[in-house]
């Protein structure tokens, strides 16, 4: 299941006033209910995509589902790699929503190539907001923590 | 087929890519700059993942950055494009040691046709006629180097093997002059490049620029596809390409094709690629080979009728040449104008807003670009906005249709080179046809 395309959806139902949306493609579907959550959990293909890319002769410059505006001090992927939200599979979170950072401390950590690279917090102050899951897909310049 | 391809590079070939992907149901991943963010094939793509900020080196060259976006997309292959990191013999490796294809040859093909004298040797063991040399650095022995002069013939040209750009390098028009050329080459080469060796090659003085267009499947099938000629340049940057090229006969074609293919074979080439020849008095002179699609692949397109890019992702994917050396038919030409933005006199580059664009149309017209109307064209890529292509039955229809075609064509906002190849287009010496590559810049010269 690709998380990022799904949120991609959750956010579109959010924005427009549709109380439901079901995908189909082949024998695999997703239900997004307004006030519910996913009904069928299954893997995602790329049709919803083209919904966000311009449809005829001018595409438009468009900014996708960006969150409202964010205050505080948001923390962004100095690079390309895969979300994890703690050091091992079993192990405990780095940082929670409410925790006090240091800067310095470990955020996350964003894998490449098979290297794991630590995202340290580059200021001190209480974690707002965690804007990334674990295993999500990171581009550069994402935002992935907000610190207040 | 291939499942899902990355597309490792920008702007109209980048769209290119795409449109030829989405043909053949394959999906698309952009990666692209900050920069970037706008441009229609990321708007386009199933997926995209910026990688990186504006300069190239942090994004378009950053290799781990694009290996590591195939790995989170699951691309099964990444197509590099032109420029950027299409001939980078690392770059190509990596890909393929990460476990992706590499829309191209292996790398240790391009690593040999990069290496200038490792490409020439190559050739010449293949039968791909070069230019005549001393075949190896000169030593003191003058009998030795009057001996080669008159193997090669007058006029030759000496150069440093640690020179380029023009520099250390000296034309000797006959046997007389020739062993001082050689000695005041060598003081001025340990000069200035700490390399005093020299070596000769004949020297061509109104050569025209002719290329041969190939593509093999890596399993014994090897194909051309005929010539493009690319006269027109200016500081050894092309502005005007056009197949066929005027006087080049089929058995001319047919021949320096066939040793081109042969060629293909012996290196075990995969892929796309062009053999790039100087042409003089009937005769082709290898330079060198590119390991990539190029720029001006449309004209061919349009006088074979074959889709270069698809038939790369089809060889990408394993499959065997989808055309035989008798399917390929030679029909009609071509002309494509590189659209610069960039100011048609001083040829300084012109990043900016387009407030206005309308593209040009009708049959036979082809226009190949990323650029829409708003759309801001950065300041940190190259300034090539667009190719504007045309089709006919002959040269003349050709010409006819890109005239029309400029002249229909506007881009506002910045300043393009559209007028210069109204100028071209409307040029005596072009029009007359096989311009040798010294034509345009005498003919910029002249106008000043």
């Amino acid at each position: 299941m690709d998380i990022r395309k799904i949120k991609k959806l959750i956010e579109l139902v959010e924005e427009s006033g549709i109380n439901e949306l079901e995908i189909s493609e082949g024998e695999e579907s997703v239900r997004i209910s307004r006030g519910g959550t996913i009904v069928q959990a299954a893997p995602m293909m790329q049709a919803a995509a083209p919904v966000a890319a311009p449809a005829a002769v001018a595409p438009v410059a468009a900014d996708p589902a960006v969150p409202a505006a964010i205050s505080g001090h948001v923390v962004r992927s100095p690079m390309v790699g895969t979300f994890y939200a703690s050091a091992s599979p079993d192990a405990p979170a780095f940082v929670e929503v409410g925790q006090h950072v240091n800067a310095g401390d470990t955020l996350c950590i964003l894998e490449a190539m098979k290297m794991m690279n630590q995202i340290e917090a580059d200021k001190s102050g209480v974690i707002k907001e965690i804007l990334a899951d674990n295993e999500d897909a990171i581009e550069f310049d994402q935002p992935l923590f907000i610190i207040e | 087929m291939l499942d899902k391809v990355l597309i490792a590079n920008r702007g109209e070939i980048a769209l290119r890519i795409l449109r030829a992907c989405k043909e053949l149901g394959i999906k698309t991943v952009a990666v692209h700059s900050t920069a970037d963010k706008n441009l229609k094939h990321v708007l386009l793509a199933d997926e995209t993942i910026c990688i990186g900020k504006a300069p190239a080196p942090d994004s378009y060259l950053n290799i781990p950055a694009i290996i590591t976006a195939a790995e989170v997309t699951n691309s099964v292959a990444i197509h590099p494009g032109y420029g950027f990191l299409a001939e980078n013999a690392d770059f190509a490796e990596q890909v393929e040691k990460s476990g992706f294809a590499f829309i191209g040859p292996k790398a240790e093909s391009i690593r040999i046709m990069g290496d200038k004298v490792a490409a020439i040797r190559a050739m010449k063991v293949a039968g791909v006629p070069c230019v005549p040399g001393s075949d190896g650095p000169l030593t003191d022995d003058e009998a030795a180097n009057i001996a080669h002069g008159k193997r090669i013939g007058y006029p030759l040209i000496v150069k440093a093997a640690g020179g380029g750009g023009g520099r250390g390098m000296r034309v000797v028009r006959s046997e007389d002059e020739l062993l001082e050329a050689i000695a005041l080459t060598k003081r001025e080469a340990g000069t200035i490049f700490k390399n005093d060796m020299v070596y000769m090659e004949k020297f061509l003085e109104n050569p025209r620029h002719v290329e041969i267009q190939i593509i093999a499947d890596g399993q014994g099938g090897a194909i051309h596809l005929g010539e493009r000629d690319c006269s027109m340049q200016r500081r050894h940057q092309k502005v005007v390409e056009e197949a066929p090229a005027p006087g080049i006969t089929p058995e001319m074609r047919a021949k320096i094709g066939e040793r081109c293919c042969k060629a293909c074979i012996d290196i075990n080439y995969r892929g796309a690629g062009t053999f790039e020849f100087l042409y003089e008095n009937g005769e082709f002179y290898f330079i060198e080979m590119n390991t990539r699609i190029q720029v001006e692949h449309p004209v061919t397109e349009m006088i074979t009728g074959v889709d270069l890019i698809k038939e790369q992702l089809r060889v990408a994917a394993g499959q065997p040449l989808s055309y035989t050396q008798d399917d390929i038919k030679i029909s009609g030409h071509s002309i494509e104008c590189r659209i610069n933005a960039e100011d048609p006199r001083t040829f300084i580059p012109s990043p900016g807003k387009i407030t206005r664009f309308h593209p040009p149309g009708g049959m036979g017209v082809r226009w190949d670009s990323h650029i829409y109307a708003d759309y801001s064209v950065p300041p940190h890529y190259d300034s090539m906005i667009g190719k504007l292509i045309t089709y006919g039955d002959n040269r003349d229809v050709a010409i006819a249709r890109m005239r029309n075609a400029l002249n229909e064509l506007v881009i506002d906002g910045i300043k393009t080179n559209i007028a210069l190849h109204q100028d071209i287009l409307n040029d005596q010496g072009f029009v007359n046809g096989g311009a040798n590559i010294h034509y345009l810049e005498k003919k910029l010269a002249e106008s000043e």
